[in-house]
Parts: structure tokens; C-alpha cells; sequence
């Protein structure tokens, strides 16, 4: 049965969001094909070429293990133009806060935000508050827009994925969404799981310039996981795509709570990783070079693109079977970020 | 400790996969093992365990979602219960998406209907106390691991003196309808792999009459790779000997005895009646009702409600499927007109159901 309502699950990053997307949104604003989509639209001005992006936040909790919205907010707007190629350069910032919610709070999240612009190198210069009355918003709705530069001319799409290319991450998955889940109310889970909210830009720049125009995607995987970021290149790129689970990196903790939960890591939110789709030749180089930069400590190569086809996701698990990777379907859990 | 990798190793997973080979070398013909727990349904796509087997060995998944057993009257009545201003409905998450004849609980929170995902029964309990002008409602989903809790939950409402907290039962056990699928001819289930959970409730015993009267396999077998392998590899020795049995392979976990309190607890709240199964039909006394005592916490008797006529949705297979008589990819829905963003069948919906786990693991 087809809503005509607007359902949680459509804000979920997975297939429902795909759908509002395609068949909703996209017809009546841009005509953009799902083909073209990535995570921040490329302008060209004069003899510049700039990167623009826009990013909402409505994480619950407000605060977490490992961050708060603030500086989620930042790092999820440098990331996406990071992941373009860009070079953050300027953000805004538009706070809708709930009438009530205490003024202590807005200012550890106003400082965890110039802190998190500190670090990712990036000013934030133009802002907008709104209040609204109790109970129509949630304690502090963020949005962010992003501008950046490029200082090259490589072309990094979610379309640009090759046959024999490699898949490389930062580092361990899952840790965000479980982050979350577990400070959620209602859920007595005690860990010392941490969210993995970081700006990424600075291992782009490594990235870039070990593997240049060796590099062929960047993505991060954000809510849908590892899974669904997956797939969308695959299908924008028409490539098979295989991951091995024995090379998956996954804390004890955020494995031992998935299974305890019946969640699976890879469809599991994060929001300080980012997959690298890189040639053969240049791989273990970037793998290498990430892994002297802070953010990628623990990069590994987790796959490769296997083959032309429709699009499709394959895992070798770590007994020796296959199965396939589909999107998340539904909601895993609202509110992610 | 790295407790899962030990229960996921590659190398032990080729010998297991070898003395399953050799096991089923000398035996004629197919050996069909179904699963009961929807746990294993999803363990078995997530670890890609059936290509590991030999191609006499059988997989099929029977009735063991109870999400995907509960028939559509009950989600129609639980839509009008959510429907009532006084009520708010909590419930475990996969019910949210569940269709009804017209819609579903999903539907109607985006609507305004007030429903809670919860993970516990006692967190419902802990809604009835916080909001004492609204009456909770519980949706009482589950087999024999989940209707103990439940029925602790009954027990705390009554100790806290809460004349708020309601459940709609339509909790199941699951060794009635397994006798029922072993004596099907067009099945021929060669072998049980019992459920892990629910036999830690009610331990191996509770199997010994169907092994008795069906000469049918039974080994209680644990969720992860190994374990499953373990398991069929028992199933296959047992079944090459002839000599049919309630073996443990779940032995960490349970006992002889299985878990005597909970088993009381549960007695006490809830007595057997018979019951609906999607797809099966109503079995005799395999339904868990309230005791005439705990009549006060039943929502079905409590909250008088119209219902609308139960409608299953034509085309889907999903009765079918929970005999294991036909296969998703057997659906002519599955794919193209069932999806897990809109499905028609709870097969579908519920994370361990087996429309679900061929959807999003199968090659």
C-alpha cells in the first residue's frame, strides 16, 4: 500500500527516501535524474569551479557519546564537500530552536560548532535563528549550507566507480547509529560506544593527492550505513560490487550490540567515514597514505567492483557464503542525525 | 574477547561443511530440513548458508516470525484501538509496519494515533504509570521466548494496582503447528531445526512427542554460522542413521529442564486456547489466552472497539510460505509489487521474515 502521507520511514536515507525523492521531489525542482546526484552540486563561475551543499539536523539525543548536533552539523556539511573533491571553504548556519530550551545548551552547542569549523578549517559566516512555540519542534532543529572550492580539476562522482577498482574505508562502521540507539531513552545498553563525528576534509586532501585522478568516488556512509551507500554507487555507476565481512573493521562493542539487537553494522549510520573507490594501481598507496592521517588510522580495503552489471552488491561472509546487499528498507531508527 | 568470530570462523566452517558432505553421502535422497525461528530464517540468508550446503540439502523456513503468522484481524484491531483518542498503542517495532485490511499502524501514527515502539513489555508498563489518563495497550506478539516477559508485565501491572495497562494477545507456541507441518505429505520435512530461545524456555522435552509419533529429527540449535552448521550436520547424522531424536546443539544456553520460571510465569497469566495462523488455519490450543483472573488486562474484552472485516490481500503467498511449501521467488508479488518499503504481506515486513531476508540477502 502506496502513503499519501509523508511516513518516518521516508526520512530514513534508504529506499523509502529514494522514492520521495524520484518520484516527488526531483520532477518538480531540478529534473535531475538520480544519475547525477552527489553530495554537492558542482557550479562553475568564471574560471572557478565551486561546490555547494545543504545539510538538516534533527538528531535525538541533542547530546550523545562522542558529540552533540552542533558539531554534527558542521562535520556533516564539510563531509559532503569534501566528498565532491571540494575544499570547504564557508558555512551557514539556521538554528529553529523550541521555546524552553535552555540557553546552557545553545551555548555548548554553538561552541561545539566553532570548535568542529576550527578544526575542519572552514568559517562560518552568515546565520539565522527562528523560535518556535513548545512542543512544534524538538528541543533545536540546525540546518547548514556549505560552500567550497576546488583546487583541481578531477571529476570524483558517484557515477565514476570502475571495474578492478578498489573499495577502501577510514576506518570501523556502525558507530554513530549505535552511538545513538544506545543513548536513546529506553534502551538500557551500557557501552562506552562513541559516535565517529569528524570532519573528513583533511583526509580528502590526503587522499587526493596520493591518488589523484586514481580516485574514482568518495562517499560517505551516512544514514542507510555502508550498505546503502554502496548500492547507490553501484547503481550510478552500473557495477557489481563485492565486500569481504572478514575485512569489515567493527568494534567488539558495536558488533556485540548489533547481534544483541538484530541489526546489521553495515546498514548502520556513521558520520566520520567515508568509502573511497580508487584504481588498482593506486590503492594500497591511498590505503597507506590514509592511514598517517588522524581520520584514518584504521583504513582498510573492504571490496572491489567486480564486474558491469546492473548494479548489484555482493558480501563474502566470513564462513565462506554469498549474499547479496540490498538498501535499507524502512526506518532503522528515526532521528539519526 | 572477540566472542562472535569465534561463532563465525572460516576455517572451522569448511570442516563443519566437509562432515555435513560426508553425512549426507550415504543417505537417499533429499533431506529437507525446516527452521521455526525466524532468527534462523535471517541468520541462514545473512551468513549465505544455503550455498555452502550440498544440493541435497534442503532449507525451508516454516512458521517462525510471529509477526508473520498473526493474521490480519488482529492488525485491523489493533489499527482500531490506535484509532481510540484514550488509547496509546505500544509495541515492538516490526507491528508498526504490518498492513491491515486498509491500513496500518504506520499509517495511522502519521495520522496522530499515538504509538510507541518499545523494547521491553515492562517499558509499557512504565507508559501506563506515566500516563495514567490513557489506557496502554500492549501488542502481545510472540511465541514462547517473548510471552513469559509479557506475562511478567501482566504481574507488575497488577502489583502497581495499574488498571490502565491492557495487552492484545496473540501470543503462540510453537510445537503444536510443528507437529501439524511434520504430518503434511506434500512437506516431508526431513528434520527440525529448533528454535534456540524459545527452547531455552521450554526446553528439549517439549519435543519428545513429536519425535515420538513423527519420527522427525529434532536439534536445538543456536543463531550463529556455526552453530547452524552444527546443527544440520546432527540433522544429517541423525537422519543418515535412523535414528531420530532430540539432540542440543544450543547446549551453552539450554538446559535439560529449559527455564522453569518463566514457563510458571507464564502459566500463570495465560492458559492454551486455540488460535489463528496465517496461512495454517486455527490450530487447537496452540494460542496463549488470559486466565479468567487476568481478565482485566486483556484489551480484546476491555476496550470495546469496531473492527473492520478482515481482508487478505489476493496474490499473496504468504500463508504458503510459512508452511514453507513455496518459496518468495515462487511469488508472483515478490519484487515487483512487494517490497519492504511496500509490502502486502507481513512475510515481508517483519525483519525475520522470509520474504524480508530473501529481499535483502538473497543472490
Amino acid at each position: 500500500m502506496k502513503s499519501d502521507i509523508i511516513l518516518l520511514g521516508h526520512g530514513s536515507g534508504g529506499k523509502l527516501s529514494h522514492q520521495l525523492l524520484d518520484e516527488v521531489i526531483l520532477p518538480r525542482i531540478s529534473g535531475l535524474s538520480q544519475r547525477d546526484q552527489n553530495d554537492a552540486a558542482v557550479l562553475r563561475h568564471g574560471g572557478e569551479r565551486l561546490a555547494f551543499t545543504t545539510d538538516s539536523y534533527v538528531v535525538d539525543p541533542i547530546f550523545f557519546p562522542g558529540g552533540n548536533i552542533g558539531d554534527l552539523a558542521i562535520n556533516g556539511t564539510v563531509n559532503d564537500l569534501a566528498m565532491s573533491g571540494a575544499r570547504p571553504l564557508a558555512i551557514s548556519v539556521g538554528l529553529i530552536l523550541e521555546e524552553g530550551l535552555p540557553i546552557i545548551d545553545l551555548i555548548k552547542i554553538l561552541d561545539s560548532m566553532q570548535h568542529a569549523a576550527n578544526i575542519a578549517e572552514v568559517r562560518i559566516v552568515a546565520g539565522d535563528t527562528k523560535v518556535v512555540p513548545r512542543g512544534k519542534a524538538d528541543k533545536i532543529f540546525i540546518n547548514t549550507s556549505g560552500i567550497g572550492i576546488f583546487d583541481h580539476e578531477l571529476e570524483i562522482l558517484g557515477s565514476g566507480a570502475r571495474v578492478g577498482d578498489k573499495v577502501i574505508i577510514n576506518g570501523t562502521i556502525g558507530d554513530h547509529g549505535m552511538a545513538i540507539l544506545a543513548s536513546r531513552e529506553g534502551l538500557d545498553l551500557e557501552s562506552d560506544i562513541r559516535s565517529d563525528s569528524a570532519a573528513l576534509n583533511g583526509l580528502v586532501e590526503t587522499i587526493l593527492k596520493t591518488g589523484s585522478e586514481q580516485v574514482h568516488v568518495l562517499r560517505d556512509p551516512t544514514r542507510g550505513g555502508v550498505a546503502t551507500t554502496l548500492k547507490e554507487i553501484a547503481l550510478q555507476s552500473g557495477v557489481d560490487i563485492t565486500l569481504s565481512e572478514e575485512g569489515l573493521p567493527v568494534t567488539p562493542a558495536v558488533g556485540g550490540a548489533c547481534a544483541i539487537l538484530g541489526l546489521d553494522p553495515l546498514f548502520v549510520a556513521n558520520e566520520g567515514k567515508l568509502l573511497a573507490i580508487v584504481g588498482p594501481e593506486k590503492a594500497e598507496a591511498v590505503r597507506t597514505a590514509m592511514r598517517t592521517h588522524p581520520a584514518g588510522r584504521q583504513a582498510t580495503i573492504i571490496g572491489e567492483i567486480t564486474g558491469e552489471s546492473a548494479g548489484k552488491v555482493f558480501m563474502r561472509t566470513a564462513i565462506g557464503g554469498l549474499r547479496a546487499i540490498e538498501m535499507l528498507a524502512g526506518e532503522q531508527l528515526p532521528r539519526i542525525c | 574477547m572477540r566472542y562472535l568470530d569465534a561463532f563465525r570462523d572460516g576455517a572451522v566452517a569448511g570442516r563443519l561443511v566437509a562432515q555435513i558432505r560426508e553425512a549426507a553421502a550415504g543417505y537417499q535422497g533429499t533431506m529437507t530440513f525446516m527452521e521455526v525461528c525466524g532468527t534462523h530464517t535471517m541468520a541462514i540468508y545473512q551468513h549465505g548458508i544455503r550455498a555452502l550446503l550440498p544440493e541435497q540439502i534442503r532449507l525451508i523456513s516454516g512458521p517462525g516470525c510471529p509477526v508473520c503468522v498473526t493474521p490480519v484481524g488482529y492488525v485491523d484491531h489493533a489499527i482500531a484501538l490506535a484509532r481510540l483518542p484514550e488509547v496509546i498503542i505500544a509495541t515492538f517495532g516490526d507491528m508498526v509496519r504490518v498492513p491491515g485490511s486498509s491500513s496500518s499502524l504506520q499509517q495511522e501514527k502519521a495520522r496522530g494515533a499515538d504509538v510507541r515502539i518499545v523494547y521491553s513489555p515492562l517499558d509499557a508498563v512504565a507508559l501506563a504509570q506515566k500516563h495514567p489518563e490513557k489506557k496502554i495497550v500492549f501488542l502481545g506478539v510472540g511465541f514462547e521466548t517473548t510471552a513469559p516477559t509479557i506475562a511478567a508485565s501482566v504481574l507488575t501491572a497488577r502489583q502497581k494496582r495499574l488498571a490502565n495497562y491492557f495487552v492484545l494477545s496473540a501470543n503462540k507456541t510453537i510445537p503444536v503447528p510443528m507437529a501439524a507441518l511434520a504430518s503434511d505429505p506434500d512437506l516431508q520435512v526431513s528434520g527440525y531445526l529448533c528454535p534456540a530461545h524459545v527452547s531455552a524456555i521450554i526446553g528439549p522435552r517439549a519435543y519428545a512427542p513429536l519425535v515420538e509419533q513423527q519420527k522427525v529429527p529434532c536439534v536445538i540449535t543456536g543463531f550463529e554460522p556455526l552453530d547452524m552448521l552444527q546443527g544440520v550436520l546432527m540433522l544429517a547424522r541423525q537422519l543418515s542413521a535412523g535414528t531420530p531424536r532430540v539432540e542440543t546443539q544450543y547446549s551453552r544456553i539450554v538446559r535439560e529442564d529449559g527455564n522453569p520460571r518463566a514457563r510458571t510465569i507464564l502459566s500463570q497469566v495465560f492458559a492454551p486456547c486455540d488460535t489463528a495462523w496465517r496461512g495454517i488455519g486455527v490450530i487447537p490450543e496452540s494460542g496463549l489466552c488470559f486466565r479468567e483472573e487476568f481478565a482485566l488486562f486483556d484489551a480484546a474484552r476491555q476496550i470495546p472497539v469496531q473492527v473492520e472485516e478482515p481482508m487478505e490481500h489476493t496474490g499473496c503467498l504468504c500463508g504458503e510460505i510459512l508452511k514453507g511449501k513455496v518459496t518468495p521467488k515462487q511469488c508472483p508479488l515478490f519484487r515487483t509489487l512487494c517490497t519492504p518499503e511496500d509490502p502486502v504481506g507481513a512475510c515481508m515486513v517483519s525483519s525475520e521474515g522470509t520474504c524480508a531476508a530473501e529481499y535483502k540477502y538473497g543472490t
